[in-house]
């Protein structure tokens, strides 16, 4: 029984949080490797469409989003009648500058590129599954037009689609 | 040196590096960047470019209707049932008189290969959801998929995406993508009849 008793006299020795940060940090910085920053505030309602047959785009940086979508205040640019949005960088187009202002986004995210990057560029479409078809062709024409020609339907992941 | 240098209190460290983590936790989104990739025919300066020397037997009319309804070849199909058609339409395995050409080719690492000359002509209407329309590209392109991973088991014995870069060249030279979009037609503001 002695012995016990010594024993219990002992101090609880504290615990050495030194190697933790260490550890948070390593979190850290997998967290920063694996994620995207949002590199736009979203103004549009979005839910893009599942589908199970998709590929994953290989490099951030050569990839330009287009978010078209409804918008999310009442204060928004709309198109005509009045539903949807399309989004360029962090604003909504007006009706009458759409044509300008995707040539404009265009060049500016091909002017961004070095030479050879450029026809890697990929225009992503990131649309809202309700969109009638309407607008997503008014976009992909002005790429079109613009020679802007790898377009990528943005799309969730579904292993397997129910029949 | 007669005094130690006392030592930095650490412990607050762990705080820092924690906030920096919920930061990124918070403003960052995992979700990575995937999709249907498509390739957009080129510009051309006269917009009427619809060729019409494709055969009729190597076109497959894919038509999305407003109310996100399928026809294939004048049929109505329901959309489970394309992968099925398209696979038919491009494999043509008995060499039927109805369905696609085939051009002999010779493709590295495979060699000779009967390639199809069949195309998709894909019209959606103005008025399609957005999620019909990823919704017949998806299956589209699942049928492409599943036709190149049968050639690529054939061939190498191993799945389309087990390849290594010239293989899957190769299998995209024997199966290819020939999707061709037709101009949008809009039944709702055709004027009533």
């Amino acid at each position: 029984m002695a012995r016990f008793k010594k024993e219990q006299k002992k101090e609880l020795p504290a615990i050495n949080t030194g190697s933790m940060s260490d550890i948070i940090f390593m979190f850290l910085f997998f967290f920063m490797v694996i994620t995207n920053m949002r590199e736009a505030a979203l103004k549009v309602k979005l839910k893009v469409p599942n589908a199970s047959e998709v590929q994953k785009l290989e490099k951030k940086s050569l990839v330009a989003t287009i978010y078209i979508g409804e918008p999310l205040s009442a204060t928004e640019n709309t198109l005509p009648p009045g539903k949807v949005s399309v989004q360029l960088n962090d604003q909504t187009v007006k009706q009458e500058d759409l044509v300008n202002d995707v040539r404009d986004f265009i060049g500016t995210e091909k002017e961004a590129r070095s030479e050879e990057d450029k026809n890697k560029l990929t225009f992503s479409l990131k649309v809202d599954k309700g969109v009638q078809m309407r607008y997503v062709n008014t976009i992909k024409q002005e790429l079109r037009k613009n020679n802007a020609l790898k377009i990528n339907y943005a799309t969730g992941k579904k292993s397997e689609m129910q029949k | 040196m007669a005094r130690k240098t006392p030592g930095i209190n650490t412990g607050s460290m762990a705080d820092i590096s924690f906030l920096l983590l919920t930061f990124f936790l918070l403003t960052s989104s995992i979700n990575t960047e995937q999709g249907i990739p498509r390739r957009l025919p080129p510009p051309k300066e006269n917009t009427e470019e619809i060729k019409i020397d494709i055969n009729q037997r190597n076109v497959l009319d894919v038509r999305v209707n407003f109310r996100d309804e399928l026809v294939v070849n004048d049929e109505i199909v329901p959309l489970s049932q394309l992968t099925l058609k398209a696979k038919e339409f491009l494999e043509n395995v008995e060499n039927s008189p109805n369905l696609p050409e085939k051009e002999s080719k010779y493709i590295d690492n495979i060699g000779e290969f009967y390639v199809s000359k069949g195309v998709i002509s894909l019209t959606n209407d103005q008025s399609t959801s957005y999620s019909g329309y990823v919704m017949v590209q998806n299956e589209l392109q699942r049928a492409v998929n599943e036709l190149r991973d049968k050639i690529s088991t054939q061939y190498f014995g191993k799945r389309y995406d087990n390849l290594d870069t010239a293989q899957q060249a190769a299998i995209r030279k024997a199966v290819p993508m020939n999707i061709s979009e037709a101009p949008p037609v809009d039944y709702n503001q055709q004027p009533a009849q």
